[in-house]
C-alpha cells in the first residue's frame, strides 16, 4: 500500500509484463499486418498492398449486413440502457418489491451460455408465431444487454448519496423533477457506459444472432463468421481490421465522454 | 402543501416505483423465462417430422384437467435419447474437459500477470487495467480468427518454425482439441486477469512485509501468505472463465475437428442439421445442469467464508 511495495517490480516483473501483454496483443496485430499482405494466400508475405481494401466496398452482401448490425446494435442498445436504466434503479433501491425475484432474473442471463438462451428464444418466437428478422434479434440483444447495463448502473447508484434525492423532493420537487435534475445526471455516465457495453455486445455477437435471425436478416458477424468456417481469406483480414479500428475508435470516444461527463457531474 | 398535493405526489411516486421494478422484469419474464418454459416443454416432446418439428405433449391452453392427463404423456423419449447416445456423453465429457482444461491455461498465464500488475508502480495500474480489459471491447470472432491463422498446417506459427530450422514437418495443431483449448483461454483472459489483480492489489501487504521480518524468503512468504490470500479471486476468475468454456459455440467450431465435441455444438447441430428440436432443448437442459452445479459449489464455498469470518 505504501512506497516500498510500488517498487518492488523487478526485471522478472516486466518480462512478465512485457510476454503477457505480447500474448494478448500479438495475434490481434498479426491479423492487421497481414490485411496489408499482397499475396492472395494469407500467411505468406507477399509484399504491402492496400489491395483488399477496395475489394470490401464493392461487396454489396458485407456492407449490407454491416448496415443492419448497425441498426440492430443502436436499436437493441438504446432498449437495453431504457430497461437496464430502469432495471438498476429498481435493483440499488432497497426494501423495494419484487426486487430479489429482479435481482435473479438479471444474474441469470449473463451465467447462461449464449446458445441456450439463444435456443429457448427461437423456440418461444417459433411458439408465437412471430416472423423472425430484425426485430427478434433486437430483442434478443436487448435482453442481454440490459442485464449488463443494469448492473452498470446498480453499481452507479451505490455511490451516490440518497439524501440529495430527498433533500430535493423536501424542496418541493416532485418525483420526476427530482429524478431529471439529481438522478438522471448522477447515473448518466453509468447510461452512457452501459449503452455502450450494450452496442458492442450486440456488434459482437454471432450465437443470439443467428438463432434470432429469419431469412432476411443477416448481421456482420453472421456474415463473417460463415466465411471464417470455409478458412483464412485475405479480405476477412481486411474486414478485421477495419473493425478493431472503429472499436478502438468508439473505446477512445468513450473513454473521453466519459471524462467530459465525470466533470459535469461535480 | 395541501393534503390532495401531497397525496398526488405519493401516487406518482409508487407510480413511478412500480414501473421502474415493473418494465424490466414483464421484459425479462417475457423474453427470458418464457422461453426457457417453452425450451424445458419441448424437450418433453416427441420429434416429428414437420413444421415445427416436434409434437407438442402438454398445453395449458386447454385447461387443468387437460393438462393433468397431458402430464401422463408426457415423453422422456429425448432425455432417454441424449442419455443413451454416446455422442451426448462425449459432448458433456468434452465440455467439461476443454473448460477445465482451458480454465487452467488461462489461470496459468492470467495469475503472474495480474501479479506482476499488482506490483507495477502505482500510475502505470490504470493504463496496465485498460491494456488488459481492451481485447474484451473487441471482436470475439476477430480474437478467435486469428487463432486460425495462426496455428493452422501451413500457418504463421509452423511457417515460423519452418524457417527457423527447428521442424521438419507442420506441427498437427489446427482442428484439434488443444487448438480449442488455447483459443478459449485467450478469449476469456481478462476474465481470468481482472478478479485475480483485485484480490492481489486489495490484500494488506504488511502482511507480507512481516513475514519477511519474520525470517521468511520472497518466496516463502508469497507461498504462505499472499497467495492463499488471493484465492478468493483466482476462484471468481475460475468460474468466470469455466462457465462460458461450457456452452462455447464458435471457437470449438472454428478451431476444434470433427472429434471436438462439445455441448455447445451439439446443440447448435441438433438444432439447425438435424432439425431435432426436442433433442436439442434436452441438450440445452442438460448443459444448464452442467453449469449450475459449479455455481452452487462456489456459492456455498462463499456462504461458508463469510460465516467463518
Amino acid at each position: 500500500m505504501s512506497a516500498p511495495s510500488a517498487a518492488r517490480l523487478g526485471p522478472a516483473g516486466m518480462c512478465v509484463l512485457a510476454l503477457g501483454f505480447a500474448f494478448i496483443y500479438a495475434p490481434i496485430l498479426l491479423i492487421v499486418v497481414y490485411s496489408f499482405n499482397a499475396s492472395k494466400l494469407v500467411t505468406v508475405w507477399g509484399g504491402f498492398s492496400l489491395r483488399w481494401y477496395p475489394a470490401l466496398l464493392e461487396n454489396r452482401q458485407l456492407l449490407d449486413s454491416a448496415f443492419m448490425s448497425l441498426k440492430v446494435a443502436l436499436a437493441s442498445g438504446a432498449l437495453a440502457t431504457l430497461l437496464g436504466g430502469l432495471a438498476g434503479l429498481a435493483l440499488a433501491r432497497r426494501g423495494s418489491r419484487g426486487r430479489s425475484a429482479l435481482a435473479a432474473l438479471v444474474y441469470a442471463p449473463l451465467v447462461m451460455p449464449e446458445a441456450m438462451i439463444g435456443l429457448a428464444l427461437l423456440l418461444l418466437f417459433v411458439a408465437l408465431g412471430v416472423e423472425r428478422g430484425f426485430l427478434t434479434i433486437v430483442i434478443a440483444h436487448a435482453t442481454l444487454g440490459m442485464c449488463f447495463v443494469a448492473l452498470v448502473v446498480a453499481a452507479r447508484m451505490k455511490t451516490f448519496d440518497a439524501s440529495l434525492r430527498e433533500a430535493a423532493m423536501d424542496l418541493g420537487a416532485g418525483p420526476f423533477t427530482a429524478f431529471r435534475t439529481i438522478t438522471l445526471p448522477l447515473i448518466a455516465p453509468a447510461l452512457v457506459a452501459g449503452f455502450l457495453l450494450a452496442f458492442t455486445i450486440s456488434l459482437d455477437d454471432v450465437v443470439l444472432a443467428t438463432f434470432a435471425s429469419g431469412p432476411g436478416a443477416t448481421t456482420l458477424p453472421m456474415r463473417i463468421y460463415s466465411q471464417m468456417r470455409l478458412g483464412v481469406t485475405p479480405e476477412i483480414n481486411a474486414v478485421s481490421t477495419l473493425i478493431l479500428c472503429s472499436a478502438a475508435a468508439l473505446a477512445g470516444a468513450a473513454l473521453i465522454l466519459a471524462r467530459i461527463l465525470r466533470h459535469g457531474a461535480r | 402543501m395541501s393534503a390532495r398535493d401531497a397525496l398526488a405526489r405519493r401516487l406518482a411516486r409508487r407510480l413511478a416505483h412500480r414501473l421502474a421494478i415493473g418494465a424490466p422484469l414483464a421484459w425479462l419474464a417475457l423474453f427470458f423465462v418464457a422461453p426457457a418454459l417453452v425450451l424445458l416443454k419441448i424437450s418433453f416432446s416427441v420429434s416429428v417430422l414437420g413444421q415445427p418439428p416436434y409434437e407438442p405433449r402438454f398445453d395449458l391452453s386447454a385447461g387443468f384437467a387437460a393438462f393433468l392427463e397431458s402430464l401422463r404423456g408426457l415423453s422422456l423419449d429425448s432425455y432417454a435419447l441424449i442419455l443413451q447416445d454416446d455422442l451426448y456423453l462425449h459432448a458433456l465429457l468434452g465440455s467439461l474437459r476443454v473448460a477445465g482444461l482451458s480454465t487452467a491455461l488461462a489461470l496459468l498465464i492470467a495469475y503472474p500477470l495480474a501479479l506482476a500488475m499488482a506490483h507495477a508502480p502505482r500510475s502505470w495500474r490504470p493504463a496496465l487495467i485498460l491494456l488488459a480489459v481492451a481485447p474484451f471491447w473487441t471482436s470475439f470472432l476477430i480474437r478467435v480468427y486469428a487463432w486460425i491463422m495462426i496455428l493452422k498446417d501451413e500457418g504463421l506459427l509452423n511457417r515460423a518454425l519452418a524457417a527457423s530450422g527447428l521442424l521438419d514437418a507442420p506441427l498437427r495443431l489446427f482442428a484439434t482439441e488443444g487448438a480449442v483449448v488455447i483459443g478459449v483461454a485467450y478469449a476469456y483472459l481478462p476474465f481470468a486477469i481482472l478478479p485475480i489483480y483485485n484480490a492481489l492489489d486489495r490484500q494488506d501487504r504488511t502482511l507480507v512485509e512481516a513475514a519477511r521480518d519474520l525470517g521468511a524468503s520472497r518466496l516463502r512468504a508469497f507461498w504462505s501468505v499472499a497467495f492463499p490470500l488471493s484465492l478468493p479471486g483466482v476462484f471468481a476468475g475460475a468460474l468466470l472463465v469455466f462457465i462460458p468454456a461450457c456452452g462455447e459455440v464458435v471457437i470449438p467450431d472454428l478451431l476444434g475437428g470433427p472429434e471436438t465435441w462439445m455441448l455447445g455444438r451439439a446443440i447448435w447441430n441438433d438444432f439447425f442439421a438435424n432439425r431435432d428440436w426436442p433433442a436439442a432443448s434436452a441438450a440445452a437442459a442438460l448443459l444448464l445442469l452442467a453449469i449450475l452445479a459449479p455455481l452452487i459449489a462456489f456459492e456455498r464455498a462463499q456462504m461458508r467464508e463469510e460465516e467463518s469470518a
